[in-house]
């Protein structure tokens, strides 16, 4: 009995140490939010919460078009999200429910691809997006993005499993089309499947940051990551601006991420352990 | 042959976007990027031929160089002290009294959804030279405060540290999910033969998790290699002091599209690729063949 419980102290303190490892960073954000400049300049650091958080907000607001750019990067990762939903789970349903020639190599053509680094092609993708005339248009950011090999991958284990062969059969026996079988069997029965992917998607295009760096050049355009890198740059001398900016910009994520924290986490885990 | 194609003409549509976007954004530009890193290109004039030159100059240019070394100094020092937590985190999640076990784990995941725009920011806060956090702390401590963003050490410890807190969290989910596969019923066997909980734990925990840790290894190889963003904002396109934050995918953006050098950025790009590779196999063998 004293043996569990000196064990389940040093558990507990182990945890405790952990997590707010982890979330200091956090909490050391929202109280630089809510300081003065000179606050964050001062020494010894300010540790507790002060009362300027809406006028920070204020000034971010009126030095970059922060709603702008909230939009400009809620509109690039729905659009991603959408397409990618819908692209793979074709692809991926197609991929675990029927047999046509050349279905091996197909397959694993799409596995090897996973394995090439994007920033090998960064330059020719460039030049590519300049030649079509889509640098500084959002075109840049969603067509290359809207449909990939990870979640067809991920679409069609999922299917393999969930979705039942006499279900499709029944289906075919009443002359469904392929894309009714997609529409009406096979999309109900994924669902569960967007989710994860779906938020995976949205997440990373979210907190993308290279690729338009390169391709943004248009300010009206800019997305969150890009507004606030430039903020960090220029108004370096405003800082509890910027950190407010920063905080503005994660917020929606971590709120978004909260929600679904308990369904993604286990998705994901069972996704590594499972290759 | 042909009919059997034809007859299912539907399924290769169904599937044929991501062959043909990858064929336009994926395989097109890799074949373009070879063709290129043996050019000489400003983006604007002439491409002119350059035959082996830029990757001549590649072996002997000191900041690519420079840059690999410092790719790796970082990565080692994320990735040992990350995988390390990772894993004690994940057994202290995997105790079976452990209560609210959702809500750690949320807690430890949390930095991974951040953009890593912002955690540079943060950090950049925390490493403050005169009046970060970390400063605080060390005089608290009675210890003398370190210039941490002017010395090239400093740069290169806030940057690992950004990787190790925002992949922390990540990796023992995963290790606790590896954890959870392994059948209980081996554990019961051991206890029946008579096994210590040392010999239960370097018998089969160990060996069981051999693939979950590999594919943490690998996944944190690539992902160091590729190292871009946490130092470009938080020490900007010339690496910080000493050039010490230069990464290899920094100098291949600076070298491509600050100094307009296409085609050499492009041979930079294959410089890289080789190096992830054989850096990826050495990691595979050596996790891998610890039999």
């Amino acid at each position: 009995m004293m043996q569990t419980r000196a064990k389940s102290f040093v558990l507990y303190a182990g945890l405790l140490v952990g997590i707010i490892l982890s979330m200091f960073p956090f909490y050391w954000l929202i109280v630089m939010a809510t300081r003065t400049t000179s606050d964050i300049y001062r020494f010894p650091p300010q540790l507790w919460f002060g009362s300027h958080f809406l006028d920070n907000i204020t000034r971010v607001l009126q030095q970059i078009n922060f709603a702008g750019a909230f939009f400009n990067t809620l509109f690039v990762a729905s659009s991603v999200t959408l397409l990618v939903l819908f692209f793979d789970s074709l692809a991926g349903f197609a991929f675990a429910k029927f047999d046509f020639p050349g279905k091996k190599v197909l397959f694993i053509v799409l596995l090897a691809t996973m394995m090439v680094p994007s920033q090998l092609s960064l330059v020719p993708s460039f030049v590519m997006m300049a030649s079509f005339g889509w640098v500084g248009t959002f075109k840049a950011l969603i067509i290359p993005g809207m449909v990939n090999a990870f979640g067809i991958f991920w679409i069609r284990q999922y299917a393999e499993e969930s979705i039942p062969k006499e279900l499709l059969d029944a289906g075919r026996m009443d002359g469904c089309s392929f894309f009714r079988l997609y529409l009406n069997v096979a999309l109900p029965i994924l669902r569960p499947a967007f989710a994860f992917l779906g938020a995976f998607t949205f997440i990373g295009a979210w907190n993308d940051y290279l690729w338009p760096l390169i391709v943004l050049t248009d300010e009206r355009k800019f997305t969150l990551q890009i507004a606030l890198s430039q903020l960090n740059g220029i108004y370096n001398t405003d800082y509890a601006m910027v950190i407010a900016g920063t905080l503005l910009a994660v917020l929606p994520l971590i709120i978004l991420f909260l929600f679904i924290s308990r369904q993604f986490i286990s998705d994901l885990a069972a996704g590594a352990v499972k290759d | 042959m042909l009919r059997e194609i034809w007859k299912h003409r539907v399924v290769y549509a169904a599937i044929s976007p991501f062959y043909l976007l990858f064929g336009i954004f994926g395989l097109f530009p890799i074949g373009f990027s070879l063709y290129l890193a043996f050019h000489k290109w400003d983006g604007i004039g002439d491409m002119t031929y350059n035959g082996w030159g830029n990757f001549r100059y590649l072996v002997t240019d000191n900041e690519f160089w420079q840059a690999v070394g410092n790719t790796f100094v970082i990565w080692v020092y994320a990735t040992i002290p990350m995988l390390f937590f990772a894993l004690i985190i994940a057994f202290l999640l995997y105790a079976p009294f452990v209560k609210m076990r959702t809500l750690w784990r949320v807690g430890f995941f949390l930095p991974n959804v951040t953009s890593i725009v912002a955690v540079a920011i943060i950090f950049g806060a925390l490493f403050a030279n005169n009046f970060g956090f970390l400063n605080y702390l060390l005089q608290l401590l009675g210890l003398p405060m370190v210039q941490w963003l002017n010395v090239p050490w400093g740069i290169q410890i806030a940057i690992s540290s950004m990787v190790v807190w925002r992949w922390m969290g990540y990796n023992a989910i995963i290790y606790l999910a590896g954890l959870q596969s392994i059948p209980h019923v081996l554990y019961e066997a051991a206890k029946i033969d008579g096994a210590t909980g040392a010999q239960a734990f370097f018998r089969i925990t160990i060996p069981m998790l051999r693939p979950v840790i590999l594919f943490t290894v690998i996944t944190s190889t690539i992902g160091g290699m590729q190292l871009f963003t946490e130092p470009q904002v938080l020490v900007g396109n010339d690496g910080g002091s000493g050039a010490s934050g230069m990464t290899i995918v920094l100098y291949l953006y600076r070298e491509s599209f600050i100094n307009n050098y296409f085609g050499y950025g492009a041979a930079v790009g294959w410089g890289m690729f080789l190096i992830i590779a054989l850096f990826s196999i050495i990691n595979w063998k050596l996790v891998q063949g610890k039999k």
